[in-house]
């Protein structure tokens, strides 16, 4: 940053400002899901609290693990394991986009000195049976985050819509410190480094992903995943199947880091995850349609 | 007494690409609107920025005109059922009719309508039919699946009529005449007195209200800061139209790039830079002598310039700093990205492309025609056969194989995983970068060539073959599995793919059957669309092709091309009228050969003499390929068929004369046919 700008936020400061930022625009801030996700949207507070009418407003940081991204700590940009920073507000607010702006000002970036941008980008996750519009939102030129509005989760239209924003906090936190390589970030102010806590995570878990993990027994768990959700979705326990639901999903992305996978099974896994992901949203809906119908006039499935 | 009305529909982010749709779309709806209230479509300008479509209509008439209808009704005598059913129909009732010379007539008085009135229906009803390719739901409204929809949420309406505000509302949001200005550089609304202070107060507020102008800010600004550096901006209309929509005030900014990325190929600095980030390029200025850049020669010709490391991006503030913040944001988002290039392009050679090609057994090319391996396979060795057997002149078969063999290997590249628009031309690269002949990475280069109408047609001996291989073996092998297109379905684009090895065979000229069966019926519909864009008549194609058997394209079109000249002169025309009139005859009349009995006629004799005549001159020419000569000598039968028409009666009473004079028409029939069925010419 130029001028006589204070000196950027750290990190985990970074966080700090968004967590309290948020928190004043009346936003639960939850802790991250204890299963290994893909995403933030992943969160029960973002799939599963986008089904229904109730009002619903949360921030949280979500570690987001994609597997076949890692390079053993030796790409500056790509991790196996990075960190989202979510949002998400329902019905969306009316100035959802002046209350982001206002985050990023929050973090140190200055709207009349960095060039910000919505650039068109909508969002589909065929895997949750979900698609909304938004943007991409530019700073100079780089995707700094994700603005969507949900349009559907799980099949069914979402109403009210739910806003969601994803922000790639390593991305961002290079952007603000002027940092070219993820490692050299300042995770605090007190000298310790984002490599310093991260870099051998990448290491081994890179190496665990692309050529230690059995693939006997990921192939195993991915089946027993499968069959219990169903069985949780049998028992109308929908939070549970959507559990196994996600952490089938995280067991496709492994076997797809082993190369297991070939293209034409591809597909078929990936119906699998989507009809577990659907059933669970699909169970959710059920469980609690009477309760929400009776609650919000006007509302329906 | 008339007046101006603005419109302006403020929205979050319209993407850019719909823009130029959404401008004409609320034209349209606007004047239809009018029209249907009785209104002249007035004079109107529409223009959009990235958050708000405005439409401005002047010399609006204050009120439409009061409209007098008279509606006829039953006869006053009539049963009382029409009567009531006349009355349902208007809404009048008995006392409300006139009667006239007994018949009843219902007189309806419309009064004009304000048309501020006609305006307040008006917008709702343009906002919730608004074509958007995609649109959205927002906020609390969205519980109800009734919801109004937009490109992405509304957030304001001005409408103005003469300065006056038009009430009306929709989905929460009433009409006024408060704008906003630049997302950043101004804070507060905006208040619009009327059409002629919208621009102006929008540009004091830093909003560039005029696409055209933002457009030509973009043009003109982003020449001269390439011209300030010394450099030629790359021209990019596209480009202008996109950042002109992403921006309300635009403002290009040249930055640079480290030199040492120009080892990359300029195609794929120029991609990464237009498609991901939106940036123009700039190329050195032309320059006599030695001492520029070391550039790859891949698709550029000599003396095409090369690429400076520059980039022109186009911000959206006037920053305080002069631009310098954001030209080094995006300096560094470019640096990642063609690191990433550069990674691509390096790590790429270091596996040659015979490996690579390896790797495309992996690749299914269709489930039914087995890997990308098994179809290059095919490819290679048709290639390698087009090439032996002459009918690719000049092309090395050995040549031909080997580029067939890699043309798909840079499919398993990283560069072309990454941008797969550059599929063909990585190959080329990679091919010439391992020392292969040129002719070879040409081909590889070239094989996907002709891709659309506009796109050349390779020339050079190798690169036919391959690019002729390659697509006659998708068309055979879909072909095959009966993955036939259908109507406006066609997944594995085999129309393109026809088009384009008629265009490969009938500009390189190439001799060959082309197919049989199906796939030829295919191919001449192909050739009927192409050939009439160039003027060529489908039934004269039809004509040729009812011989039967035509599967040459190149002899084909020689014969249409001639039929069409012959058909054009008068020999021909008459030719063709006599011959209608023969085929006729035949086709009522049935008849077995009789023995000649008797002296014919002089004009039979005369037909029989120069159908004599003509058939060998006719054979030669055909056997010659001169179908023009073919015409002419069939030309010389338009006389005695006229003048045998005149002087002989064919269905003589004489059942042997009958006989010999329609073998004699069978035979005439016969001699035209040998260079088209002239029964499907029209006309």
């Amino acid at each position: 940053m130029a001028d006589a700008a204070p000196m950027p936020p750290s990190f985990q400061d970074m966080i700090l400002r968004l967590h309290a930022y948020w928190s004043a625009q009346g936003c639960l801030i939850l802790q991250p899901y204890d299963m290994r996700v893909g995403a933030g949207t992943f969160h029960t507070a973002t799939t599963l609290r986008s089904l229904g009418p109730e009002p619903w407003n949360a921030a949280y940081v979500q570690p987001s693990r994609r597997p076949t991204d890692g390079r053993y700590g030796e790409n500056p940009n790509r991790l196996q394991h990075y960190y989202q920073y979510q949002v998400i507000m329902k019905p969306s607010p009316a100035r959802f986009q002046e209350l982001y702006l206002g985050s990023l000002f929050a973090i140190g970036i200055d709207p009349l000195l960095h060039d910000i941008r919505f650039v068109e980008d909508d969002w589909e996750s065929p895997t949750l049976g979900a698609w909304g519009l938004g943007w991409e939102v530019w700073c100079d030129g780089m995707e700094v985050s994700q603005f969507t509005y949900f349009q559907q989760m799980g099949g069914f239209d979402c109403k009210p819509v739910a806003g969601e924003l994803t922000y790639g906090l390593e991305r961002l936190a290079m952007y603000i410190q002027g940092v070219d390589n993820v490692y050299d970030l300042r995770f605090n102010d007190a000298g310790t480094t984002y490599g310093e806590v991260f870099l051998e995570n990448e290491r081994q878990m890179s190496k665990w992903n692309f050529e230690v993990a059995d693939t006997d027994t990921l192939f195993e768990g991915f089946r027993r995943a499968e069959a219990e959700c169903q069985r949780a979705i049998a028992a109308h326990v929908p939070i549970a199947a959507y559990e196994q639901a996600i952490e089938a999903s995280h067991l496709f992305n492994l076997l797809q880091a082993r190369g297991v996978i070939s293209v034409q099974e591809r597909a078929s896994y990936m119906g699998r995850v989507r009809d577990c992901a659907r059933g669970s949203c699909e169970a959710y809906m059920a469980r609690y349609h009477d309760e929400w119908a009776a609650k919000f006039p006007g509302w329906s499935a | 007494m008339t007046a101006d009305f603005l419109l302006e529909l403020r929205s979050e982010e319209i993407p850019a690409r719909m823009q130029a749709g959404a401008r004409a779309d609320l034209e349209r709806l606007f004047v239809r609107a009018l029209a249907d209230a009785g209104l002249p479509a007035p004079a109107i300008t529409v223009w959009s920025t990235p958050r708000r479509l405005a439409l401005i209509a002047r010399d609006l008439p204050l009120a439409t005109e009061a409209v007098r209808e008279e509606l006829k009704g039953p006869r006053t005598s009539a049963p009382p059922q029409a009567l009531d059913g006349f009355l349902r129909k208007t809404g009048l009732t008995a006392d409300q009719l006139v009667d006239r010379d007994g018949v009843w007539f219902a007189v309806v008085e419309k009064p004009g309508r304000a048309t501020a009135a006609v305006l307040a229906e008006a917008i709702p009803a343009i906002i919730r039919a608004f074509p958007w390719p995609k649109s959205q739901r927002w906020g609390a409204d969205s519980l109800s699946s009734e919801a109004m929809r937009w490109v992405r949420p509304l957030s304001g309406i001005i409408a103005l009529l003469g300065g006056e505000v038009v009430p009306c509302a929709i989905g929460g949001i009433a009409s006024g005449r408060e704008t906003m200005g630049h997302r950043f550089h101004h804070s507060g609304v905006i208040t619009i007195d009327g059409v002629d202070d919208y621009a102006p107060k929008l540009r004091a507020a830093h909003v560039i209200a005029d696409q055209a102008e933002r457009e030509a800010i973009v043009r003109t600004r982003a020449q001269a800061v390439a011209a300030e550096a010394g450099l030629v901006l790359v021209e990019d209309e596209g480009l202008v139209i996109e950042n002109a929509g992403l921006t309300e005030w635009p403002v290009p900014l040249l930055g640079r790039f480290d030199e040492e990325f120009l080892a990359v190929p300029p195609e794929v600095i120029q991609l990464t830079a237009r498609v991901n980030q939106k940036y123009f390029i700039a190329t050195n200025p032309p320059r006599t002598g030695e001492g520029d850049h070391a550039q790859h020669g891949g698709g550029a010709s000599p003396q095409a310039p090369t690429l400076a490391n520059a980039f022109i991006c186009t911000a959206n503030i006037e920053a305080h700093d002069g631009g310098q913040a954001i030209i080094a944001g995006n300096r560094k988002v470019l640096a990642a990205r063609l690191s990433d290039a550069r990674f691509f392009w390096d790590q790429d050679q270091k596996t040659p492309l015979a490996e690579q090609a390896k790797k495309l057994g992996r690749i299914t090319f269709h489930e039914k025609l087995g890997s990308l391996a098994d179809k290059v396979a095919r490819v290679a060795d048709l290639a390698e056969w087009l090439a032996k057997e002459g009918i690719v002149p000049g092309a090395d078969p050995a040549q031909a194989r080997l580029a067939a063999e890699l043309c798909k290997a840079d499919l398993v590249t990283e560069m072309v995983g990454e941008f797969p628009e550059l599929q063909g031309l990585m190959g080329g690269y990679y091919a010439r970068a391992e020392g292969l002949p040129h002719a070879v990475a040409d081909a590889i280069r070239d094989h996907y060539k002709p891709v659309g109408q506009g796109d050349a047609v390779p020339d050079a001996p190798v690169s036919v073959a391959v690019a002729l291989a390659d697509k006659l073996d998708t068309l055979r092998g879909f072909f095959a599995i009966d993955e036939k297109p259908t109507g406006s379905k066609d997944p594995f684009a085999l129309r393109r793919a026809a088009l384009g090895v008629i265009r490969i065979i009938t500009e390189n000229r190439l001799r060959l059957a082309v197919a049989e069966g199906d796939l030829l019926t295919f191919f001449a519909d192909r050739l009927k669309v192409q050939q009439r864009e160039a003027g060529v008549r489908h039934d004269l194609i039809d004509a040729v092709l009812a011989l039967g058997g035509e599967n040459d394209l190149v002899r084909l079109l020689a014969r249409v091309h001639a039929l069409q000249a012959f058909v054009g002169t008068e020999d021909g025309r008459n030719l063709l009228a006599g011959y209608k009139r023969a085929a006729n005859i035949l086709k009522k009349e049935t008849w077995a050969p009789l023995p000649q009995t008797h002296e014919p006629e002089a004009a039979e004799a005369a037909l029989a003499e120069a159908l004599a005549a003509a058939g060998p001159g006719v054979d030669a020419a055909i056997a010659e390929e001169d179908f023009t000569a073919a015409m002419a000598a069939l030309a010389s039968l338009r006389a005695p068929i006229d003048h045998f028409f005149d002087a002989v009666t064919v269905n003589d009473a004489d059942a042997n004369k009958r006989a010999n004079r329609l073998a004699l028409l069978d035979l005439f029939r016969a001699a035209v046919h040998k260079v088209s069925d002239f029964s499907r010419i029209e006309g």
